[in-house]
């Protein structure tokens, strides 16, 4: 389990991220929702370990700020917003990257073919070989998912559950890729282990997610199950936009939900 | 379809799988270990004199036999002691700069970054000179202290001090700016080399001489004391690279997503520092300024077995070798029996090179 309190994060002189309490528990999909600049990357990168904080922030039962990088990196993989590489690395070199630490939890002998299953996994199979400066910007994103996963393959080892943090991971992907990384992560949930997801679509967070917590200018306004949450004052509140929850559009107005996709 | 590709892979584990390109490297590496030895045996056996190298190993191998038992002293000194060192010294000094060339691309995770272009060069001579000019009299108690390594030692101080003003001054939370890293070295390099004319404007004739000879960069005067001298600080920081070129690979993704992969980022920059500074200090230490090693030989190779450090680094060692003793071979006989000094080549082989990759990747500066 991962549980913030009171929780404070500074970039400079500047209070990013005040008085967050926070929970997200293993085999659940824990979305992070809020407008742009209502610190959901700078709370999520104090959950990484990149930024200092204040307050308390555990994972395990382990303080995050006493956590070595090597530790960490048993535990939990970080997917960035992107990745520019100045450096023409294969795309498979990328995704082993991800096997450096040693604990994907896959018997000794399969390590080494785990790029490939992982590059099948997010829909880039064959795509090996190509140069990552290549690709596009969404073919990117999904390389560097594909490394993530290299690095906690197994949602559970040694008994204890591990965790995924996304910043963003759809954000510049098509919508079929968009429902295949998103069933990836809760596919990961399902088998134990924890999900933590920064996310714009609102649909898909209601689709996906099992917890959210709303941020808005630094501090968590809300947090429940995605049908206790979201409510048209919330997100007039928070997103400063008068929109209304279930509502259709006018009769003739095209829609297309994610959750219509077939099963 | 990869599933497939991948059975038929796992069926026949020495087929690569697609983008794995670790077979390829190593039979570069193997290649590059025996072009190392041939252009090794090529520069101790061609000068100006006819002494035989081969005559002088059969003597070493299988001493007092033969009809080369006697070896003439001119050609035993001539081999031993003014070809080899220089062989040795080449090797050094090919192998530190172009290392520390990769080492330097890769922390700052850009292909331009290179010591003689962001003034860690600049600051090394100043470290250099300044043990030359001042070393009978401000400095007499250091160069009595440090006897030999008084020369390499300062370079070294030089060329870290730069290099941990630049990091500091072009690195803002995790990310270089390639804009500032370049313009910083610029100034920095301004203000070494400013000091560097100040020390020269002091200098007598003698040391002028030495100076000029020395600023131009050549391998002309190696000696065993100064091999050994400079070559401890190369081999020992050779030596620590194999440790980081993991997390040289992982740093190519971001400081903070190499941290998410367990590498102790901080610990590998300061790694990298000192083994650039220690390189580039004991190259410039003996050999003054050689330019452009450090950009020429890792771009080469990247282009040839990719960006990986594993394999980077350790190809990069020899075939900057390879490279530096070509130079030399080609400065002792391009205007023989005079000697060109190595530098000239290097610098007129490498600007070309380096406005050919800038054309090549206008994006690279963002500037």
């Amino acid at each position: 389990m991962i549980e913030a309190t009171d929780v404070g994060v500074s970039i400079g002189s500047k209070r990013i991220v005040e008085g967050v309490a926070f929970r997200a528990l293993p085999g659940q999909v824990t979305a992070i929702v809020g407008p742009n600049g209502s610190g959901k990357t700078t709370f999520l990168k104090a959950l990484a370990g990149d930024l200092p904080y204040s307050g308390r922030l555990t994972f395990e039962g382990r303080e995050v700020a006493r956590m070595r990088p090597n530790e960490a990196a048993g535990v939990r993989a970080v997917l960035p917003q992107s990745t520019q590489l100045a450096f023409p690395f294969t795309v498979r070199e990328i995704v082993r990257l991800g096997l450096m630490g040693g604990r994907s939890g896959v018997l000794a002998g399969e390590a080494e073919r785990l790029p490939e299953r992982a590059l099948a996994k997010v829909d880039l199979a064959g795509f090996g070989g190509r140069l990552y400066q290549e690709l596009s910007g969404g073919e990117q994103q999904r390389v560097q998912l594909a490394r993530v996963l290299c690095q906690v393959w197994a949602p559970v080892l040694e008994g204890r559950p591990r965790y995924l943090f996304l910043d963003e991971p759809v954000s510049s992907l098509d919508i079929k890729h968009q429902l295949v990384i998103m069933d990836i992560a809760r596919d990961y949930a399902r088998r134990g282990g924890g999900v933590v997801a920064i996310l714009h679509d609102l649909n898909l967070t209601a689709m996906y997610a099992d917890h959210i917590a709303v941020m808005h200018r630094g501090r968590v306004a809300a947090a429940g199950e995605p049908r206790d949450v979201l409510s048209d004052g919330l997100i007039e509140e928070v997103f400063d936009c008068r929109l209304r929850v279930g509502a259709l559009p006018a009769s003739g107005m095209p829609f297309v939900l994610p959750q219509s996709v077939a099963l | 379809m990869s599933m497939s590709s991948a059975a038929a892979a796992a069926v026949n584990p020495s087929v690569p799988a697609a983008g794995d390109r670790s077979q390829r490297a190593q039979i570069v590496l193997v290649l590059l270990c025996i072009a190392l030895v041939v252009t090794a045996a090529f520069g101790a056996s061609s000068g100006a004199s006819d002494a035989s190298a081969l005559a002088v190993l059969k003597d070493w191998l299988l001493p007092g036999t033969g009809a080369d038992a006697v070896l003439s002293e001119r050609d035993r000194i001539i081999i031993y002691d003014i070809r080899l060192p220089r062989v040795a010294m080449g090797i050094m000094v090919g192998a530190a700069l172009a290392v520390s060339g990769a080492v330097m691309q890769g922390l700052f995770r850009n292909p331009l970054a290179d010591p003689g272009i962001v003034g860690v060069s600049a600051g090394a001579s100043l470290g250099a000179v300044s043990v030359i000019v001042l070393g009978t009299t401000v400095l007499a108690p250091v160069t009595a202290l440090l006897g030999i390594y008084a020369l390499p030692l300062a370079a070294f101080v030089g060329s870290l001090a730069v290099t941990l003003i630049l990091y500091k001054v072009a690195t803002r939370r995790g990310q270089t700016s390639i804009a500032t890293m370049l313009l910083a070295g610029i100034a920095l390099g301004a203000m070494a080399t400013a000091l560097t004319g100040l020390l020269i404007f002091v200098a007598d004739d003698r040391q002028l001489r030495d100076l000029t000879f020395w600023s131009l960069g050549s391998l002309a005067g190696a000696t065993w004391t100064k091999v050994f001298a400079a070559g401890s600080m190369v081999v020992v920081a050779l030596a620590t690279t194999p440790f980081f070129a993991r997390g040289l690979n992982a740093l190519a993704l971001g400081e903070a997503s190499a941290a998410h992969l367990g590498v102790p980022v901080q610990r590998l920059k300061h790694g990298a520092i000192l083994v650039v500074s220690a390189a580039t200090g004991a190259s410039v230490a003996v050999s003054g300024g050689i330019a452009f090693v450090g950009i020429i030989v890792p771009h080469l190779l990247r282009l040839l077995i990719g960006p990986d450090n594993r394999y980077l680094l350790p190809c990069a060692t020899l075939l900057g070798a390879c490279l530096l003793l070509l130079a030399d071979a080609l400065s002792r006989t391009i205007v023989a029996p005079a000697e060109l000094p190595i530098g000239i080549i290097t610098a007129a082989a490498g600007g070309p090179f380096f406005l050919w990759i800038l054309l090549r990747k206008r994006g690279v500066l963002d500037l």
